[in-house]
């Protein structure tokens, strides 16, 4: 595999598959039917991943961010002509030149596990109880290599010892119960990268793991990033996580981006007051102890009945800076004045945002 | 009662403030032991103990937070339900206002219930579907037939408006509030005969980031206005460095580490507590990748079982500062760092601390 240039493409490519970027995701819709209504978990969401770069993507539950990751890897079933029994998908994923949305399960299956791979949050759920975890991670091997069980067994235990799991000859032939929490994860990571997927995605990776291990971890998913030179979307509701991991952050409200750019700016600049609050809710061991933590008023909304406009509108402090357009105008995602490739969903004007961040929020974050 | 007589009342029958040195400790426990046999085969005999709680010496002082962390398997949550005695221990001793309540039968705790209140991680599973919150937060007056003046349902409505909620939300189920407001019913609950100890359980870790921040503003506001003590049981060390006084560092059913909140941060002296610190992955991008990693102290390997604990220090498995005495002898929790008042010593229970 070649190491491509380290092209950092936030801005639509002007069409055409040279240009493309490795992963493009253009406008993506994942809507389901239920008896409530339509629930538009994913709303027109575009973004765009090299080769060796890292995503992180971060939101409350319900924002969308797991949905994404399915809807990537082809795993949700589709609804049938009445929208019902599934998920309802509309725009482009183009990975590596092939469409996705519209490709047949065959053609999604002969991707999943070989050019693009999915490590979940939890390993115990996530893993065959019955079958060892050599043989788990064998079996992906040999669904898309024409390699014998004995090479598949070799593949196994080599990627077991490359994720950290003391004597992989012997555990290979354990079962997962009989691994501990952070060595099933690893054991995931090694089913995941068996086939050198091109594509990884991590859905909350760390979540359900204690902080010593999750430390281990994460260090590993980033030795075996540049190994592989593989990229890397990281879903996760932890802002420590992403600001380890990720190049690019994209913060995810109700189905849609808020805030998408340079993982430095977002962090250090900010733009969108879901941001500003995410980071002010969070304690930070960096930091002076805060009298008050800053909470977001209010509750996620829910998806099936959005608050009309700007979806973060009822739970905005700034809402009347931007007059009525919040609560009957959708905002567009729009680059800021500030970074380079740093995008932001408000109405709120720059000035007033750029004034309110530095006098009032910036001290508390 | 309004609101104001409840709060005015139990701030007087508690003494209000942070690391009360000096004050007669609320609780105090010593040597506490929970020991779970482990039963196997026909005849169900005992082929082992898990030691999950296994010599822990801890004082909570009136109106101060008390925070204990560890990782999974630590033994922190069953030191909460011992505390509140929704287990017995199997040693040790536990003196809550003068009284060992250690080994108290149910019947002579039921008293004792009011002044030690918890509150549990998921609101999900302790709240009983079938009921209204009327009913729920209304049964500890049931359960210990008090009347409260002004009646049963003012008195739930008080305390549903005292945690955020509407005093409207009386005739609604569980299953119709989000996480975040479950959690504040679990708290209105728990508030409802003024206990004067809360422990609470993890009681922010399931919710999302923007509503653990709510509860936990939820926690301080009711601490400053009840003046109640909390035990606060959390792995997530920035929340309780946020809420607590003193924190207390637990690993393999003991005490590794406890002191003052800006000490133990500030100065950790048990390498457990240092490579703790280190591994939380911190919000700034500035520290990101091998930067971070190389501060950052990495343990090897897992928790051992605490069904066969390593001899010695527990922790001298995964420590890089381990000698051959720390195989042979336990390191007692040691005050150190110079002779502080009760309530605010720095204590470590290590051969080789920092």
């Amino acid at each position: 595999m070649s190491r491509e240039t380290e092209v950092h493409t936030l801005s639509v490519p002007p069409g055409g598959t040279s240009d493309r970027a490795f992963l493009d995701v253009r406008d993506l819709r994942v809507h389901f039917g239920t008896e409530d209504g339509l629930v538009k978990s994913v709303d027109g969401l575009s973004f765009q991943l090299e080769r060796g770069r890292t995503l992180g993507i971060v939101g409350e539950s319900g924002s969308g961010k797991s949905v994404t990751s399915m809807s990537l890897l082809g795993l949700h079933p589709r609804a049938d002509r009445k929208g019902k029994g599934g998920a309802i998908l509309s725009g482009e994923i183009w990975l590596d030149g092939q469409e996705l949305v519209s490709a047949t399960p065959e053609q999604l299956r002969a991707l999943r596990g070989q050019k693009m791979a999915m490590i979940f949050q939890d390993p115990l759920s996530a893993m065959h109880p019955y079958y060892s975890v050599g043989a788990q991670i064998a079996e992906a091997y040999r669904v898309h290599n024409e390699v014998s069980k004995a090479q598949a067994r070799k593949r196994a235990i080599e990627l077991l010892d490359r994720v950290g799991i003391p004597q992989p000859d012997s555990r290979v032939d354990d079962y997962p119960h009989q691994f501990s929490g952070g060595m099933r994860q690893r054991a995931m990571i090694a089913m995941a990268l068996v086939c050198n997927p091109e594509l990884l995605i991590a859905d909350e990776p760390t979540t359900a793991l204690d902080v010593t291990v999750q430390a281990q971890i994460l260090d590993l998913m980033r030795d075996l990033q540049k190994e592989f030179n593989s990229a890397l979307i990281i879903i996760t509701h932890d802002l420590g996580v992403v600001a380890e991991l990720a190049d690019d952050i994209m913060v995810m409200y109700g189905g849609k981006a808020v805030e998408y750019g340079p993982a430095k700016s977002v962090f250090t600049e900010p733009e969108h007051p879901y941001a500003w609050g995410l980071l002010g809710s969070m304690p930070r061991l960096d930091r002076p102890v805060q009298d008050r933590l800053l909470p977001i008023p209010g509750n996620p909304p829910s998806l099936i009945n959005l608050p009309s406009g700007c979806a973060f509108n009822p739970r905005c402090a700034y809402k009347e800076a931007c007059g009525t357009a919040c609560t009957t105008v959708v905002p567009e995602l729009e680059p800021t004045d500030g970074a380079a490739k740093h995008l932001v969903r408000c109405h709120l004007p720059v000035e007033t945002r750029r004034t309110t961040f530095t006098e009032e929020i910036r001290n508390h974050l | 009662m309004s609101i104001e007589d409840y709060r005015s009342e139990a701030i007087s029958t508690t003494s209000v403030g942070t690391a009360a040195s000096g004050t007669e400790p609320l609780m105090s426990v010593s040597g506490l032991q929970m020991h779970f046999p482990v039963r196997r085969g026909v005849l169900h005999r005992t082929v082992g103990t898990v030691k999950a709680v296994d010599g822990v010496d801890l004082t909570v002082h009136p109106g101060e937070t008390l925070g204990l962390v560890g990782e999974s398997g630590c033994g922190k949550s069953t030191t909460g339900r011992m505390l509140t005695r929704l287990g017995e221990p199997t040693g040790g001793s536990i003196v809550f206002e003068g009284r060992d309540i250690t080994h108290m039968s149910q019947g002579q705790l039921r008293p004792l219930r009011r002044d030690i209140q918890m509150v549990f991680q998921d609101p999900q599973s302790s709240l009983n579907p079938r009921h209204t919150i009327g009913t729920i937060v209304g049964a500890p007056f049931a359960i210990q037939g008090v009347e409260p003046p002004g009646g049963r349902k003012k008195a739930v409505q008080d305390l549903l408006s005292l945690v955020g909620l509407s005093p409207e939300h009386y005739n609604r189920y569980p299953h119709e509030f989000s996480g975040g407001q479950r959690q504040r019913i679990g708290i209105a609950r728990a508030l409802a005969l003024k206990p004067k100890l809360l422990v609470a359980d993890e009681p922010v870790s399931a919710l999302d980031v923007s509503i653990q921040a709510q509860v936990v503003n939820l926690f301080e506001d009711i601490q400053a206005e009840l003046g109640l003590a909390y035990v606060f049981i959390a792995h997530d060390l920035s929340v309780v460095r946020h809420i607590s006084d003193r924190v207390a560092v637990m690993y393999l059913g003991k005490i590794m580490e406890i002191a003052p909140r800006d000490d133990l941060y500030g100065t950790p002296r048990h390498p457990y507590t240092q490579a703790l610190l280190s591994a939380v992955p911190l919000p700034d991008p500035d520290r990101k990748g091998e930067e971070a990693s190389r501060e950052r102290i990495l343990l090897q390997g897992d928790v051992p079982s605490p069904l066969n604990p390593p001899s010695g220090c527990r922790f001298r498995t995964r420590c890089w500062k381990a000698q051959d005495i720390c195989a042979a002898q336990e390191p007692p929790l040691m005050q150190i760092g110079g002779v502080r008042p009760t309530g605010v010593e720095h204590k470590v229970a290590c051969h080789f601390p920092d």
